[in-house]
This record gives C-alpha cells, structure tokens and sequence, in this order.
C-alpha cells in the first residue's frame, strides 16, 4: 500500500455511513444558553458581563484570562441572567455565563476589515486570538499560540487535519465537502503568516470526494497540497499524522513546531477563515449526532452554548433510551453524566448507543497476548504500563516511557481482556506529569 | 427524560476478540493432532488418557477456585488448553492416574497458585511433563505403536540408525499422543496463522535457528533428510506451534519474541545432540520461559519519536 500512514492502529468499525450524507443543518436554540469560560486549554476566561446585562450575538462576554487562553463570545442576544456553576459536556462543574435567549439575533457591528494582503502578521494573530479561536478537533488548545512559534521561519508545514479518524463522526467530512472555500481560505490566512511554509491538506482514503473537492479548490494555490492518508485510527492523532506527512516523528516532550509543523483541524480552519476574512469571532461550529439510539442522525451547525438536549431533539431524539451518550467519538470521547450540558468550542459530536460495549464486558486477567503492543502508536507495551499504574511505581512506569502514550485508546479497544489500559496509563500519567513539574 | 446514563472512560467502543475465544482457537486448532493421536493409539486406548487429563486439569481449577472464593473462570478455557496439551505430551500407555496428576500439577502448582491465569512464569503443560518424566522416567520414556515397543525415531536417530520420514510426517511412529503427526499439527497450526491467534515470529526463529544449529552441530551438514527427521521427530512442531506460542510465558515485545525464538533453537539443539536423551523441547521451552522476564528486559522498545517510529 502506498498510501501514507504511521506503524501500529487499529481499524474499528467506522460507523459513519449513518451521519455521512446528511448535509449540514443549521438549528437555532430556545432555551437558555451556556457559555463555560473555560472551553480551551490554559487559564479559564474572566467574565466581562454581569447579571442582568443586556448583549448583543457576537458580544464578548468573557476576555482571555492570560497568555494561554481564549475569549468567549454570545451566541445570541439576550440577557446575562446568571454567572453560575454548570456541568459542561465532560461532567465537571464549572462556571459559566447562562443567557436567556431573547430570539433576535441582534449583532455587534463588526469593524471593517481590511485585506488579508494589507494584514501585518501582528494583525493577523491578534484577530485570531481576539476571536477566541481554540483548537476544535478536541484538545482546545488557544490556535494564537500555537501559531507564535519561537521562529516561524523554521516552520515547513502547516498540516490541515483532515483524518477524522474517529468512528461516527463526520462534521470535518460535511465541512470539506460544503465549506471547501473556507477552508481553503482558512489555511491562506495561515500561511500568510509563515512564508516559508507549505499547507498539506492529510485526508484519509475513505472521503476521496473530499480529496476531489479539495484538489480541484487548491489547484491554483501553489503553496498548498492534497495528501491522502490510509484510513487507520489514529491517524488524525497529531504526532502520528506529522509522522505520516512528513516522516518526521517527535516525541512527548517535543512541540511540532520542532518538526516545522503546525497542525489545525478542519473547524479551526474555517473558524481563523471567519475571524479574518469575515471579522467575526468563534460562535458556532458542526456537531455530528449519530449512534444507534438516534432517530435521525445527522450533521448540525449549532450555537455553542446551545444545550445538548436541544442538539438531540433537533436529530429527531432518540428512538430508544440510550445506554450510554458519549460527547466526541467513541475512541477518546467522555461519556456523559446528564445531557444538560452546553456545546462547547470542542465539542465534535454526540453519539448515543442503545448499548454500552464496555459495561458487558468485566476485565480479567492479562494473558500477555501483546495485541496492545501490535497496535500502539507511541510503540510502547500498554499492558505492563498499566500494571505499573495500578501498583503507583513511577519509576517503572518513566522507564517503560509512559510518558509517551497519546491516550488513543487503542491498546482497551483490542485488549481481548477488556483492561481498561488507556485508563489507568492516563491515570498515572496525570501524575507523574504534574510530579514532573514539581522537580 | 431517562438520565440512568452509562459512565466509563474512554475508549466506548470494543474489539470483539475475547480472551474466552482465542483459548477456543487454541481448542479447536489442538483438534487435528488430538483425534489422531486418538486414533493412531486406538489400541492403547489413548482417548481415556487424553479425556481423564483434560478433565483432571478443568475440575482442579473449579475446585481450587471455589475452596479459595475465588470468581471460577474455567468458562474461558485456558484449563481445557492446558490439559489437553499436557495429555498431547503424554506416552499413550501411561497409566490415567499419572496423567490425573499432572494435570493437578499443572493448574494447581505452576498456574493457581502463582496467581491462577496470566500469572504462571513457565508453560503448566510442559511444567507438568517435565515433572512426570522425573517422578515416573519409566513410564513415561515407553513408547508403543502397533503393539510393538521401542525407542522412537528420534532415539533411533541419535543412535545413528536410518529412519523413515514420510511416516514421521504422517504420524505412524511412536511418540506421545499428539506429537508424531506433523501433518495433523501443522493443520492446526495454520488455522491459528490465519485467525491471526499466533504469528511466525516464534515459531518461525525458533525453527529456523533450530535448523542451523543442527547442520553445524549436527555432523551431517546440511543433510535434508537429517535435518526432516529432527523437523519431524518428537515434540519439537506440537512445541514450536502450541507450546512456545503460549502467550503468558513468552516475551510480549516483538524484538524479544525474536530472542526468545533463537534461545529456543539453540537449547533444543544443545539437548538433542549432546544431551543424554534423544528429546530436549520440553526443556528447551521451560528454561526459555524463565529467561523471558531478562529477554524483555534487554528488548525494551523504542517509542515513537525516539527511534521506534519505522
């Protein structure tokens, strides 16, 4: 096979036949609706509204809270009606900004904007950072920091993610094939920033309309490229796709801007083509909803903030109670507490299952069948790591690399003793990383 | 609205391969060598002996499990795989009672009461064998067939006397139960190839350094019909295929597998050719088993982005 890939991963049953056609569906939301400040990596947001205030759609309603953070912005107009504590899609507690939707969508006037080619870089980074654009494949890391490398010039590459390996989900997918132009636009403004970069679009050999669609919008862009991955999970995982794209491979205590790239996903693409272009801040995003326990699934363009009992009945509701409700995929998703928690910057998909694959299956021992260890990307033995997290030897653990586990999951999808592997790995690692700090 | 949702981490989704069904595969691919031993050795009566072993080692784990209050896990047959592979071990004429407790050995001793399944640091089968051929040499080292006693032909080999390999490969040889067909090992041996239960790593550097230590030690070059009779004779393909395979007591880095092959071929060879007796698998695979925990630690692998992306 010549398609490009990375050693290790696992081909699970992708699911996503049952979302994939469905073209995106903007919905728009009744109820109240809930903005966490903390919807990215880094310092929380500090919230700029109080009780009772009057906003507008496309009001900033919270500011950066730091270097490493990320602005929040209404959705909608309405009134600030509390600053509380509220369950976000992960099941935590956290404080957010509730506003009571007034349906009138007044918005802000944006400034005018200027050209992408009369930008200064400086301009540019601060409109995405402004924005509050965060990466919205999962990890929500702050997309401004991200691109302010120590030297940009050493960067090559500017990587589009368009794997979404991830079982179920198809919102990249619709994205590709309905919003090409923004997309394509989006990695233009990235790589005016870095002129010596060149931008790979790396979509698996499973959405070849996508590949068409984006060879055929790139083909007078002489700095950018289509590249088709083999379709393998975890191939969207950021360290396995440099390596596939570029046969540069960097380990847990390296950025990739080390390997002179820099990865975005397929939302936040279009997300710095909206702050830039269009001069409007991050307020919506696609949500895939699908799994067995959907009536109609489908791909919805959503408000963040918008409840996802909201998201669900707008898929129909479910056709039989689900079992278990997961928040992203189905690999590296949080399965959820209650469905009263908001869409957030990083929220990919819902998925309902009628039944739970892992509750049937109790763990037993360990046969030592090294099925983990075929497919593990970070080339690492997952079963002995794991025996190491339950017995807390760190020791053990940092000298068998436990540090380097990606937390893909593949070593507790494969596991014929159904260990919760990637669980207690990343229990341990928890640890020993913020041990590691205190030294 | 029903808010009696499941909660785990992730991963939500799950392979289908389960540890209960790759012990069935292991059952299932054992079948060939089992009913031909069975009916090569119709006279010695050997499907009493193969019935009472596999039997013995099921019902030792039950009993234990439950005196102990321990969950019973005889459901996921690794008990069936391991009496089975002992009674395969086993001369078709030795008395049932001693092929009864070497099961009891195996699952109680080697496995149970290191930690019952996984934990075991030697195959129990084999531990089992090597643990009656010590305590009743006699019996076990008397091989029949058709009636007629005499060594095998690997005995025969070492003596320097000629041997006939087609029927070594067919199986119409004495030996144990289930170790004189190489055609009905092999069978089975594909059968977990191609349902990806095993892979050629071990088997395959284990017969190949196996090879090459017998035509350089051997005094017979690379003589093939030399080289067929070792192939062929005694427990070296029902070991290389079911017994160093064995999961638990082998090395789960790939790069150790390789090792662990290689130290199986040379000490094979080692007691073939300059042991006192004719056979030396069994040996060869318990002491590898107890070299494994250095192998692994000498073949740590690299992770990713450290050297071991390719």
């Amino acid at each position: 096979m010549g398609l490009l890939t990375f050693k290790g991963g696992i081909h699970p049953n992708d699911g996503k036949s049952l979302a994939k056609d469905q073209p995106i569906k903007e919905i728009l939301p009744t109820g109240k609706l809930i903005y966490p400040l903390s919807q990215h990596i880094g310092a929380p947001a500090t919230a700029v509204v109080k009780k009772g205030d009057a906003v507008l759609k496309g009001q900033k309603i919270a500011e950066a809270g730091g270097f490493v953070s990320a602005p929040v912005y209404a959705s909608v107009s309405g009134t600030v009606v509390g600053i509380e504590k509220h369950l976000n899609p992960a099941g935590n507690s956290v404080d957010c900004v509730v506003i009571e939707n007034d349906g009138e969508y007044n918005e802000v006037e944006y400034p005018q904007i200027k050209p992408l080619n009369e930008l200064s870089r400086d301009e540019v980074l601060t409109m995405i950072g402004n924005a509050g654009i965060v990466g919205m494949g999962g990890a929500g890391f702050p997309t401004r920091v991200k691109l302010t490398p120590k030297e940009p010039e050493k960067i090559e590459y500017i990587i589009a993610n368009c794997a979404e390996c991830e079982p179920y989900i198809t919102a990249d997918y619709r994205r590709m094939l309905e919003n090409t132009e923004e997309l394509v636009s989006g990695m233009r403004v990235v790589l005016s920033l870095f002129e010596n970069a060149k931008g790979i679009f790396g979509v698996e050999d499973n959405k070849k309309d996508c590949i068409q669609k984006l060879k055929e919008a790139t083909k007078d862009e002489p700095r950018m490229e289509v590249r088709v991955l083999q379709t393998k999970y975890p191939q969207g995982a950021e360290r396995q796709l440099i390596y596939a794209l570029t046969k540069r491979a960097i380990n847990s205590s390296m950025l990739p801007a080390d390997a002179g790239c820099i990865v975005d996903n397929v939302e936040t693409l279009i997300g710095i083509h909206n702050a830039v272009i269009l001069g409007k801040p991050l307020m919506e995003r696609v949500v895939t909803v699908s799994g067995d326990a959907v009536e109609h699934p489908g791909n919805f363009k959503v408000l963040l903030g918008t409840n996802h009992q909201e998201v669900i009945a707008a898929a129909g509701g479910f056709k039989e109670s689900p079992e278990k409700v997961i928040s992203g995929g189905p690999m590296m998703g949080f399965a959820m507490i209650s469905l009263d928690a908001p869409i957030t910057k990083t929220s990919s998909s819902i998925l309902a299952f009628e039944k739970d694959a892992v509750a049937k299956n109790p763990e037993t021992a360990c046969i030592n069948c090294g099925r983990c260890v075929e497919v593990c990307p970070s080339r690492i033995v997952p079963s002995r790591l794991a025996d190491y997290a339950q017995r807390f030897d760190e020791e053990a653990f940092l000298k068998w690399n436990g540090l380097e586990c990606v937390e893909c999951g593949s070593c507790s999808y494969v596991c014929p003793a159904k260990r919760q592997l990637k669980q207690s790995i990343g229990a341990m690692r928890k640890i020993a990383l913020a041990n590691k700090k205190k030294k | 609205m029903n808010e009696q949702l499941k909660v785990s981490s992730s991963p939500h989704i799950r392979d289908r391969v389960t540890t209960n069904n790759i012990m069935l595969m292991v059952v299932i691919a054992l079948l060939p060598a089992t009913f031909f031993g069975i009916y090569n050795f119709r006279h010695e009566n050997a499907w009493v002996l193969v019935v009472v072993t596999t039997a013995t080692a099921v019902l030792t784990e039950y009993i234990y499990e439950r005196l102990m209050h321990k969950p019973v896990t005889i459901k996921d047959c690794s008990a069936v795989v391991t009496g089975l592979l002992l009674a395969l071990n086993l001369p078709p004429t030795l008395p049932v009672w001693m092929g009864a407790l070497g099961s009891v050995f195996a699952i109680l001793v080697v496995k149970q009461l290191f930690g019952g399944l996984g934990q075991n640091f030697m195959n129990p089968a084999l531990a089992a064998r090597c643990f009656l051929l010590i305590s009743f040499t006699g019996q076990m080292t008397y091989f029949v067939y058709d009636g007629v006693t005499g060594p095998t032909p690997l005995a025969e080999l070492k003596a320097g006397e000629a041997v006939n390999s087609m029927d070594m490969l067919l199986g119409n040889i004495r030996g144990t139960i289930g170790e004189t067909s190489v055609l009905a090992i092999m069978v089975g041996a594909m059968f977990l190839l191609l349902v990806g239960v095993i892979d050629l790593r071990i088997p395959g550097t284990y017969l190949l350094t196996f090879v090459i230590f017998i035509t350089i030690f051997g005094g017979h070059g690379a003589d093939p019909q030399y080289i067929t009779a070792h192939l062929c004779g005694g427990g070296i393909m029902l070991g290389a295929w079911f017994m160093a395979t064995d999961y638990v007591t082998s090395p789960i880095t790939k790069s150790g597998q390789i090792v662990y092959g290689i130290c199986l071929g040379v000490l094979t060879g080692l007691f073939r050719l300059f042991g006192g007796s004719a056979e030396g698998v069994s040996y060869a695979i318990i002491i590898s088993n107890l070299l494994v925990p250095l192998i692994e630690k000498v073949t740590l692998p690299k992770p990713f982005g450290k050297g071991g992306e390719k």
